[in-house]
This record gives structure tokens, C-alpha cells and sequence, in this order.
């Protein structure tokens, strides 16, 4: 097969990590100036596939041609001198540092006396407008924003000469907008003769921006298909392996306010975005979402309402009752707390799992006694969570670490949904605080998760979730409000948003602020 | 080579790992051995003898391990949460300077029960070593100070504070100018445990306390919140847990065992203080927990283990061309190894550029 226009052939790579297949004879071409969408749940083996063709691991078996030629295995250099570049999730830029040294570093020999600067600088310039991506070459990456410093990476890539690029997950920090911008580059390096694998789980993204779309799932690959023509369910489908159900929402009458915020501000941590003059009111019986880029005080919002920290000033009210931060009082009054960060703040990894299902109410009589644990009802809890709320585990000795990320989020909610010693009681939690609840877990165990909240909602919890996913936020939430730089916008129902008036007030446009002070006034 | 991450690291291996790491030190140090000229298989024979080949060298290696298990005890429970004491040697010197100031006081004593004499020397040991990390404990929590620091610290203060009374207010006019403390009333000392030997009930005390401190740690809710805030703070904070209590409790505990070591030293073995008293039991003692995988009741076996080998080494040199610094360097190795160990229990190496 000398296919001229296949730049891009893995064949039949096969990686093996002890018992687990990660990748089980994969085949994948990628044609000239073509963008081939890489779509799989977590653990389908995405990253495995990109870290082989990368260098980083190597192949148990099969072999890689890039522009005609193989790959040798487990070279990094020598992935980047065939002209693969790839963007990562998480930036590998220095703050500290100006877009031009980004860009430079480890471009020049370590023996060469002086940094040729000048001509890096006109190179640079030069590989900017050739693919419309113009950057200060000045700047301090520290003070970029976010689709900026994306811009810088694919720029980087591009200086070195890249004709593939390998973007991960290249939206999921990004606002509507800046994910359109995205959208143009890539259309633009494209027709510049590029070619691109474009790793997604947003299946509406990875339906535009496509020409082919493969599908891994379980470490094989699924499917292999054109995107036109193809649906959004479809392709869900062939990702999980079966029909997702989503959940369904049903109008539900909203009643008393639950949690109330008054004119909270809270303390500055460096590196933390803190509360300024924040007001808030959660009602039973409905969502409140609130969207916004990551740093702009949701953390603090989040440890605000979880009762891990105090406001400096205003009030936080729980059905009219003054709160104090201390997780115990907010347990004791019935609100259910999701933290953002599972593994490092949701469970105490080397801790057994049946520990964990009891942490938050370890104090109560229900599970110890005059000082000393309750083994037996404290298992009894943790063995019905498990079976109650479906974790798949070996046993309930195993430390929790050893969940994957969506057993360790069903376990973290059903400890939060339980109520005193009983894991599924009639009554709901009064309120529900949920911090990215469904980051990085797959459509599975979203639709499972999305599943419990709404029912919840529907048995009277007030519900307060803090997403950066906005197809989240319009799946489930009733209200919603943009946080920028610790102010909250207005709440207004989700009707009267649309995705290009969140991008907006996202970005802290105060157009988007206008629009929304007139509409809800 | 690179390191992965075993998913599910087993028990077998885990419990394996400390007796693979001493074969493993005594492998390397027997090349050591050799190289001084000696034969090896006699020197480790000879050492073993020592440490454990008759009534005395049993006996000896008993008394030794006493202050270690309860040093070692000390960096277990400190180390489980996540504050490292590194200054159970001050602790240990403030302990036994308390023991000699309360049961030291001669005829004024003569009065009151000995019993309650002794409680009191006890609590007073536990007490002074608790103390003296107080400040550092207070300084972590509230102002988030390094404890490596200011415990490590810690110990030369303790150290000088121990030269300055003994060289002053409790001097011992009878010792002949020697700068040491006035000795314990006999009346107010640890019992022997066995007969014609130095073994005292220190020893017995200790090993109740590691058997306490593993019920503890495993069937209290204290014992619960300690193991999770050593694994995970934040965690532990967001579940409501009291992560500055118990990190504060830790540490006196730790504190008052390292007390209790120097008591015992000086309620049962050598009835006053000196300087030179203890040999660096206060870091050994961090060996030993480390040794143990901060396992309670392992700290009596690795703390066996070491005296073993202090007492052992000091009988075979005198036999054997062997320095007993080899014994330093056994423990030593075996740390490393220990340390090497565990690190395999948890990661596989794979070879291959990564």
C-alpha cells in the first residue's frame, strides 16, 4: 500500500501494561491536510496510542510510518525531527519566560555561544501570520490568557517544523469563543496543507471540526467512519458500546431558598481567586450552575459552601440559619459536598474504602462510640453504599486510590446523598453542593451522575453546581450565572442563556454584562 | 529504566520487603567484612552471638532496645501524620533531666509513697519531652514552620540546656567534678526483669505502649484521623476531620514517648544523667520506625533488631579485626535498603528508554 497521501500510519500497535490490553492491534492512517477526530471514554487507550507515537512509550508490538518512513520507537526527537508536534491538555510553557524563549527553548544547541534571537524572532513572526495566529512575541506567557497561550503551543509546534499535529483535548479550557478561534486555526492550517488528530470527548466538536472520526474503545479500535453523516447518538454509542440514556428533566417547582449568600467576600490566598461581594440565593427543588473560567473564584465559592473555609465578610445561610465553616455542622445539616478535585480532596487515597464512606461522619454515634470506631455498622454503611450507588470494587478493604475516577465519584456522592447512618433514606440532603462533579469521567458515568442529581432536585434538594462544562450546564441546571474574578453575574434561568452570551460573560466581556443586567432587569 | 506504579501492591510483598532489605544489607556488608580481612561467615556467627548467644548477650541487647523502641515509637506516630520529630534526642535528654528533678530530691521524698513518687517521675518525663515540642508543633500548625527544622534545632538547645544543669543547679556535689546529676533514690527505680542483668521493666513498658499505640491507630477514631491526615490533610479537612488537633496531639504523644525513653534510661539503667547518657537513641529510634514501616508493633522488632546489632558488633570486634562502626553501617544499609524496598512494593522497574 503507497498510498501518497497517507503522511500518518500506525500499524497494528499493541501495548500491553501488565494484565491491561491498553492497546490491542491498532491501525490508524492519517491522510494529507486532513483532521481526524481520536474519540474514546477515559482509559480507551487515546493517550496510550499518542504517547507511542510520540516516543514515550514504545510498542509491544506494530510499527509506525510517518511520511513514508518508520518511526523508530521510543524517541521523542525523533517523532518531533518526522514533523509531529503535538498540543498538549495541560500547557508545557514557563510563566516566567516570553513567548519568543517558549518558543526557542530546546530549539537551540546547548554548544552554540550566543541565543540567535533575532532570527528566531523573524522566524517566528513569520510562521504567525503565515497561519494567521499573531502573538506579541514579547509578552510573559504568565500574563496571557488561556486561548493565547494555546495559540503560543501551536505556534511552538509550527516553528519546528511540525506537518502533523496532535491536539488533546485542545477545548476543554477554552470559552465558546476562543474554542471558535480554535476552530478557524485549524481550518486555516488545514488548507496550508496540515494534517491534524484532534482528541475529543465533546461529540458535537469533534462532528464540526472533522473530516474522519475514530473511535477507540476498550484499547480496540471501533470504528473508523467519515463525520458527515454520521449522528451525535451514533457516536456516542460506539464510544461507550451501548445506548446511553440521558437523563430525562422534568419542570419542577422551585421552593424556599435553601442556601443563601449575601454580600460574601472571602480571604485572598495567592494563586487563588478569591469571593468579592457575592450574593447568591439556591432554592429547594432547583439547579443552580455556575459557569465560568477555572480561577475566577469558584474554588473559593466552592470551599465557601462545603463549610471549608469562612467568609471574611457577609452572611451564609443555610434555611435561614448563620453557617460557621466547619464541615461537620454542614454535614449535620444535611448538605451533601462534591469537592472539585477527588483525588486529592474528595477521598484520603491510601485509606480502605470502607474508611472513606465513613470520613464525614466517622464523629457521629452512628459509627463510633466513646472514642473507638463502630467496625461493624461502619462496614454494614459502607458495604450498602457500594452496592446502593454501584461502585465497582473488589471489596471494601482496598485502598481507595485503586477505584477508578468514576467508581471514586459515585463512592464520593453516595457518601454525600447518605443520611446519617442510612445510605439511601427517604429524604434527599437538604442541598447539594457539587464542584465539577463530572470532570474527566466518562458519558456513562456523567449520564449516571446527572441521573442522581436531577432525582435529587426532584425530591426537594437545593442544588448548587460549579461546572466548566457547559454542555453540563445547559444538560441539567435551571438557572445559571457566570463567575468572573470572583463577582457572580446575574442568575438567570437557562432559557435566556444562549452559549454565546456565556462565552461572553466568561471572558468578562462587559457587553455580555449589559445584555445580561438588561435582561434581568 | 523508569519506575511504574503497581496498581495494587500486595500484602505478601509488603511484609516480605523489611527481611529482604536485611538480607540484602547483610549481603553487602559482608563485602565490607572482607575487605577489613576478616572471615565473613565467622564475623556475622560471632555477631549473632553477641547479640543473642547467651543469657548476658540477651540480656544486653534487651536493655538496648528499651530507649529504641521507645524513640522509635516516637517517629512512628509523628511520621504517621505527617510531622517529622526529628528531635526525640532533646526530647529523650528533657525527659531523663525531669526523672532526676523530681525523683533526685533525696530525703524530701522519704516521706511520700513511692508509688506516687514514681507516677510522678513518670508524668514529668512524658511531660518535659512533650514540651519541648510544643513550640514546634504550635509554630507548624499555626505559621506553617518547617518541624525538621525547628525539632532538629531543637536539640542542641535541649542538649546545652542539659550541659547547663548539669554543670550547675543539679550538679552532684559527690561526683568528684564530674558534670553529671545527683542519682535516683533506689526506691524510686524500674524494677529488674531478670535476675543478675541490667533488663528492667522500662522494657515491659514500652512493649505495651507499641501494643496500645497499634489498638489506637487502627480501632480509635483518633487512630482514624491520624492515619488520614498523615495520608491526605486536605482530604481529611474537607471531611470535616480536626487536621490541627490531631497533628498537635501527634505530636506531644510522640514527644512524651521520647521523654519516656530518657526516663527509662535513667530509672532503669544508669540512675542519673550524663551527657553522654544516650548514643543517639533519639535518631536511631527515626531508623528504627522507618525499619518498621511505621508499624507499631514492628517498632519492637526492628528496634530487636538494631540493639542487636549495636550489642552484637561491639562483642564480634573484640574477637575479629573488625571495627564495630560496622554495626552503623549495617543499620545504616539496612535503612537504605528499607527504604529501596518499599519503593519496589509499590512500583515495578521497567527497563527500556521511557
Amino acid at each position: 500500500m503507497t498510498d501518497a497521501s497517507v503522511v500518518l500510519r500506525l500499524s497494528g500497535i499493541t501495548k500491553r501494561f501488565g494484565s491491561l490490553l491498553a492497546n490491542d492491534a491498532v491501525s490508524l492512517e492519517l491522510r494529507a491536510a486532513e483532521v481526524l477526530a481520536l474519540l474514546g471514554e477515559n482509559g480507551a487507550g487515546k493517550s496510550t496510542l499518542m504517547s507511542i507515537l510520540f516516543g514515550h512509550y514504545v510498542a509491544d508490538a506494530g510499527c509506525i510510518e510517518v511520511f513514508g518512513k518508520p518511526l523508530p520507537p521510543g524517541d521523542p526527537a525523533a517523532a518531533l525531527a518526522a514533523g509531529v508536534g503535538m498540543v498538549h491538555q495541560h500547557f508545557t510553557l514557563a510563566d516566567n519566560l516570553s513567548v519568543l524563549d517558549n518558543v526557542m527553548l530546546g530549539t537551540e544547541p546547548l554548544w552554540q555561544p550566543f541565543s540567535r534571537r533575532r532570527a528566531a524572532r523573524g522566524r517566528l513572526l513569520a510562521t504567525a501570520s503565515r497561519f494567521g495566529l499573531e502573538v506579541d512575541p514579547d509578552a510573559r506567557v504568565g500574563g496571557l490568557s488561556v486561548g493565547e497561550r494555546q495559540r503560543v503551543e501551536i505556534l511552538k509546534a509550527l516553528y519546528r517544523g511540525a506537518r502533523i499535529l496532535i491536539l488533546d483535548e485542545p477545548t476543554a479550557v477554552l470559552t465558546p469563543q476562543e474554542s471558535e478561534r480554535l476552530f478557524a486555526t485549524l481550518g486555516e492550517l488545514v488548507r496550508q496543507g496540515l494534517s491534524l488528530i484532534f482528541i475529543s470527548h465533546k461529540l458535537d466538536e469533534v462532528l464540526r471540526v472533522s473530516n474522519r472520526v475514530a473511535v477507540l474503545r476498550g484499547g480496540k479500535l471501533v470504528a473508523e467512519v467519515p463525520a458527515a453523516g454520521i449522528g451525535r447518538d451514533r457516536l456516542a454509542e460506539l464510544m461507550v458500546g451501548r445506548v446511553v440514556e440521558r437523563p430525562v428533566r422534568v419542570r419542577r417547582a422551585a421552593g424556599a431558598v435553601v442556601l443563601q449568600l449575601e454580600n460574601v467576600f472571602t480571604p485572598r490566598v495567592r494563586g487563588q481567586g478569591s469571593l468579592n461581594d457575592v450574593s447568591l440565593a439556591v432554592r429547594a427543588g432547583e439547579i443552580v450552575a455556575i459557569a465560568g473560567v477555572s480561577g475566577n473564584g469558584q474554588e473559593a465559592l466552592a470551599d465557601l459552601c462545603c463549610g471549608v473555609v469562612a467568609a471574611s465578610e457577609g452572611a451564609v445561610a443555610i434555611g435561614g440559619e448563620r453557617m460557621v465553616a466547619d464541615p461537620r455542622a454542614w454535614v449535620a445539616r444535611r448538605v451533601a459536598r462534591v469537592p472539585e478535585d477527588r483525588h486529592a480532596v474528595g477521598v484520603i487515597g491510601d485509606l480502605p474504602v470502607w474508611e472513606n464512606a465513613v470520613s464525614e461522619r466517622l464523629h457521629t454515634p452512628a459509627f463510633s462510640r466513646l472514642g473507638w470506631i463502630r467496625r461493624g455498622p461502619a462496614r454494614r454503611f459502607a458495604r450498602a453504599l457500594v452496592e446502593t450507588h454501584d461502585v465497582r470494587l473488589s471489596g471494601i478493604d482496598v485502598p481507595t486510590r485503586s477505584l477508578s475516577g468514576g467508581n471514586m465519584q459515585k463512592l464520593i456522592l453516595g457518601r454525600a446523598l447518605s443520611v446519617g447512618d442510612q445510605v439511601a433514606a427517604g429524604a434527599p440532603p437538604v442541598l447539594i453542593v457539587a464542584n465539577q462533579p463530572t470532570w474527566g469521567l466518562d458519558v456513562g458515568a456523567v449520564a449516571g451522575i446527572h441521573g442522581k442529581l436531577l432525582a435529587a432536585a426532584g425530591h426537594g434538594a437545593a442544588i448548587l453546581i460549579i461546572s466548566e462544562d457547559l454542555d453540563e450546564i445547559f444538560a441539567i441546571a435551571d438557572r445559571v450565572a457566570v463567575m468572573y474574578k470572583g463577582a457572580l453575574g446575574a442568575v438567570r434561568p437557562v432559557e435566556q442563556w444562549t452559549l454565546a452570551a456565556i462565552g461572553l460573560a466568561m471572558a468578562g466581556n462587559p457587553a455580555g454584562e449589559t445584555l445580561e443586567a438588561s435582561d434581568a432587569a | 529504566m523508569r519506575l511504574e506504579a503497581r496498581t495494587n501492591p500486595s500484602r505478601a510483598a509488603m511484609l516480605a520487603a523489611p527481611f529482604g532489605a536485611i538480607l540484602f544489607t547483610l549481603l553487602v556488608c559482608a563485602l565490607l567484612v572482607a575487605w577489613a580481612g576478616a572471615p565473613v561467615g565467622r564475623t556475622y556467627a560471632l555477631l549473632f552471638e553477641g547479640a543473642f548467644g547467651s543469657r548476658f548477650a540477651i540480656s544486653e541487647t534487651l536493655t538496648r532496645a528499651t530507649p529504641l523502641i521507645l524513640t522509635g515509637l516516637a517517629a512512628a506516630i509523628s511520621f504517621r501524620a505527617h510531622f517529622y520529630n526529628i528531635g526525640a534526642e532533646g526530647q529523650l535528654y528533657m525527659g531523663a533531666l525531669a526523672a532526676v528533678a523530681i525523683g533526685g530530691q533525696g530525703a524530701a521524698l522519704s516521706n511520700l509513697p513511692a508509688g506516687l513518687v514514681f507516677a510522678t517521675m513518670m508524668l514529668g518525663g512524658a511531660l518535659a519531652g512533650a514540651l519541648l515540642l510544643l513550640g514546634p508543633a504550635v509554630l507548624k500548625i499555626r505559621l506553617g514552620v518547617d518541624e525538621v527544622v525547628t525539632t532538629l534545632l531543637l536539640n542542641f538547645i535541649a542538649l546545652l540546656f542539659v550541659s547547663m544543669m548539669l554543670d550547675g543547679p543539679m550538679k552532684d556535689p559527690l561526683a568528684m567534678g564530674w558534670p553529671q546529676s545527683v542519682a535516683l533514690d533506689p526506691a524510686h527505680e524500674f524494677s529488674r526483669l531478670m535476675e543478675r542483668s541490667r533488663v528492667h521493666s522500662g522494657l515491659l513498658l514500652a512493649c505495651v505502649l507499641a501494643v496500645l499505640l497499634w489498638v489506637v491507630q487502627r480501632f480509635t477514631t483518633f487512630g482514624l484521623q491520624m492515619r488520614a491526615v498523615g495520608a491526605n490533610a486536605r482530604g481529611a479537612a474537607f471531611a470535616g476531620l480536626p487536621v490541627r488537633r490531631v497533628v498537635l496531639a501527634c505530636a506531644l504523644i510522640s514527644g512524651a514517648l521520647a521523654g519516656l525513653a530518657g526516663l527509662g534510661e535513667v530509672a532503669g539503667r544508669t540512675g542519673y544523667v550524663t551527657l553522654d547518657m544516650s548514643p543517639g537513641y533519639g535518631y536511631t529510634g527515626i531508623v528504627i520506625a522507618m525499619l518498621a514501616g511505621l508499624h507499631p508493633v514492628g517498632v519492637i522488632v526492628s528496634a530487636l533488631f538494631v540493639a542487636g546489632t549495636l550489642v552484637g558488633a561491639d562483642s564480634m570486634s573484640r574477637a575479629v579485626g573488625v571495627p564495630n562502626y560496622i554495626s552503623d553501617v549495617i543499620v545504616a544499609t539496612a535503612l537504605l535498603s528499607m527504604l529501596v524496598a518499599t519503593l519496589f512494593t509499590r512500583y515495578r522497574v521497567r527497563w527500556g528508554r521511557a
